[in-house]
């Protein structure tokens, strides 16, 4: 069984009557506990594709099953239930709440859904992440690195089926970019289905398998022969 | 999301804004406590003309000399004395016969006067007027008596004062003012010495009415006023007490006919004297001040819905400064329901607050105004009525929700991909 299935897949932004294609029949399966890169130079079609796969946008053609259901049926309220209970985000540029404590930040998912023990579930998700100690802390009291773990932990906190990252390192220098791998990789290893978009080799090569594509077409799709395995020192990541 | 926590989450948003939050409630505020001032006002002076009715008396006629205002502006503003009023129209006035309904009827004149005893002296007003005075008007002695008939028609020296007079010319002395003699001395009549009259009472203070300090006059018999401080032979207002309210009417032109009989008129158009009903005065200041009411509610009204307009503005504002976190709340799955619910919540909950501050600080004024009226002498009674908070507050949270609707709607209608974009 496939977790996401995609077939021909196609999408067109209209502006003004003029009509863009950004993706072309994509067709791909993603099962389970794999661990996927989507990668591509900038304007491919990848971050479009992404918030396709992640409820954020819908296709203009061909078919998208999750979980072997056909997501052209699903209302907006369904797909916002599907992005809170199936679904994790890791942005690039973290997308924190200013003036809210770590722990806020990661509790934020679960006051959309129908779970009780926020507190108790975001502080096992942030203890995943090695931020146990900085809870009460302020988000601008934090470094980039934390903010990321941080924002790992929020993806995390609603034990979804799917994590979406989008270029999860471009905003942070090799030692942090470093230790969120080394967690991406770790939430892999546990069990976690993994769709990472990004344009850099270097971090695509820490997935188990990549799909390039170039002007809304895939060219390739194939397994990682040498993975790089990110490690990092105790101290950042416990 | 549960209602619960989304309260939560609006108070979490308002309070980690607090001062954009406060200036934001600003017009709310204000247009709230001008509701609960205006009507609290309105319902005060309302009080304070219907209480100067009963201070009065009811069913109280006034006869006062020259025609009515319909021919232009009474003479007497020009100056010129009007004299038509005589001691003989009392006298038919009270005939049963003639004017059935009369229960009482009293002549007055008036005039100012220094009032002196041993080695103080105050500046003050006089009535002259008969013992019936005290069947027409409501009043109660504070000590002593008013004079009687006999004392009156024997145009005894006596005099009865007002309780400001009584105390600026005995206060401290520890001397009791009935029994002791005072020198009155017209302001109009330099001539004339003062009139030795002996002190036989003191009224119960009775406050203002009309802008006119009740307490600071000197009453004595109505022939020492007319002839020994004046040396006129006319009168400057009768009183007539009605028995019945219902037989009002029927007494005006009673009092009217029996007027135009001694004076000698055939046409309505010569009268010489003007019938005053103090209910009609009273219903026309109750129109204008109902009037005034209205006005100054809607004036209130406007405030309030300027106030709305801030909302309105710094909703749009705050949805526009907020467009990243909508797109991470939609994200990770927030409802365009939810988003819009939290944003009117997040209108709602200001003016609701600013409706609570205006209540607090509108009561507080409409107090103070209270304690200065009081302090001032009127009888002015605190009221803020439930009618005009609950009018307040509703009004403001419907404030809250008409102007917070398009922001919340604007919210929840943002493309959540976007939105993550938006610089």
């Amino acid at each position: 069984m496939s977790l996401i299935e995609v077939e021909n897949l196609g999408k067109d932004y209209i502006n003004d009557e003029v009509v863009t294609r950004v993706l072309h029949d994509v067709s791909f399966k993603i099962k389970e506990g794999e661990f996927v890169a989507i990668m591509g130079p900038s304007g491919s079609g990848k971050s479009t594709l992404m918030h396709i796969l992640s409820f954020l946008d819908r296709p203009t053609a061909g078919v998208y099953k999750f979980e072997d259901k056909n997501t052209k049926d699903f209302n907006d309220d369904y797909l916002a239930k599907l992005r809170n209970e199936r679904v994790g985000f890791v942005f690039q540029s973290f997308n924190l709440l200013a003036r809210t404590t770590v722990l806020d930040n990661v509790r934020l998912p679960l006051i959309y859904s129908k779970k009780k023990n926020y507190d108790e579930l975001a502080e096992k998700a942030l203890e995943s992440v090695g931020m146990s100690h900085r809870l009460n802390y302020f988000t601008n009291q934090i470094s980039g690195g934390e903010k990321q773990r941080v924002a790992i932990a929020r993806a995390l906190v609603n034990n979804p089926a799917v994590i979406f990252a989008d270029e999860p390192t471009g905003n942070l220098d090799s030692k942090s970019g470093n230790a969120v791998m080394h967690i991406l990789q770790k939430l892999n290893n546990q069990g976690h289905t993994i769709i990472l978009v990004t344009h850099e080799t270097d971090t695509a090569n820490h997935a188990k398998r990549i799909i390039r594509i170039k002007d809304g077409n895939i060219i390739s799709d194939e397994k990682v022969e040498r993975r790089t395995i990110a490690e990092t020192d105790k101290e950042l990541v416990k | 999301m549960d209602f619960i926590g989304t309260i939560k989450l609006v108070f979490r948003t308002l309070l980690a804004r607090k001062g954009r939050s406060f200036l934001t409630i600003l017009g709310i505020v204000i247009g709230v406590a001008g509701v609960i001032i205006i009507i609290a006002l309105g319902a005060g002076a309302q009080s304070l003309i219907l209480g100067q009715v009963t201070k009065l008396g009811s069913n109280l006629l006034s006869v006062a000399p020259g025609g009515g205002n319909e021919k232009g502006p009474p003479s007497t503003i020009f100056g010129i004395t009007v004299t038509t009023l005589v001691n003989s129209d009392v006298d038919s006035l009270r005939s049963k016969t003639q004017v059935p309904h009369a229960s009482a009827v009293n002549a007055m004149v008036r005039g100012t006067a220094t009032a002196v005893w041993q080695n103080k002296n105050v500046d003050t007003n006089f009535i002259g007027t008969e013992s019936s005075y005290s069947d027409v008007i409501s009043f109660t002695m504070q000590e002593g008596q008013f004079f009687n008939q006999s004392e009156e028609r024997g145009s005894a020296n006596i005099a009865v004062l007002g309780s400001t007079v009584a105390d600026e010319l005995f206060g401290g002395t520890g001397v009791d003012p009935v029994g002791q003699v005072i020198k009155v001395k017209s302001s109009s009549n330099t001539e004339a010495g003062g009139i030795p009259l002996r002190v036989i009472g003191v009224i119960t203070p009775r406050g203002s009415s009309f802008f006119q300090d009740n307490d600071d006059q000197i009453f004595l018999p109505l022939v020492i006023g007319q002839q020994q401080l004046l040396g006129i032979h006319y009168l400057e207002a009768i009183n007539i007490k009605v028995d019945s309210s219902s037989n009002i009417d029927q007494t005006i032109s009673d009092v009217t006919r029996v007027l135009k009989q001694n004076h000698h008129i055939q046409s309505n158009s010569d009268i010489d004297f003007t019938v005053y009903n103090v209910a009609d005065a009273i219903s026309v200041l109750s129109t204008i001040t109902n009037a005034l009411r209205l006005f100054l509610t809607a004036m209130a009204a406007i405030a309030l819905v300027v106030g709305g307009i801030g909302i309105l503005n710094i909703m749009l504002a705050t949805v526009a400064e907020r467009t990243r976190e909508i797109g991470l709340r939609k994200a990770v799955g927030a409802t365009n329901g939810a988003v819009m619910r939290q944003f009117l919540l997040e209108a709602g909950t200001l003016t609701f607050l600013g409706g609570i501050a205006g209540i607090i600080i509108g009561t507080a004024i409409s107090y103070l105004i209270t304690l200065l009226m009081h302090y001032l002498g009127y009888d002015w009674a605190f009221m803020v009525s439930i009618s005009s908070i609950l009018l307040a507050v509703g009004v403001s949270i419907l404030t809250g929700v008409i102007f917070g609707l398009y922001p919340a709607l604007k919210a929840s209608r943002l493309n959540p991909i976007e939105a993550l974009r938006y610089e």
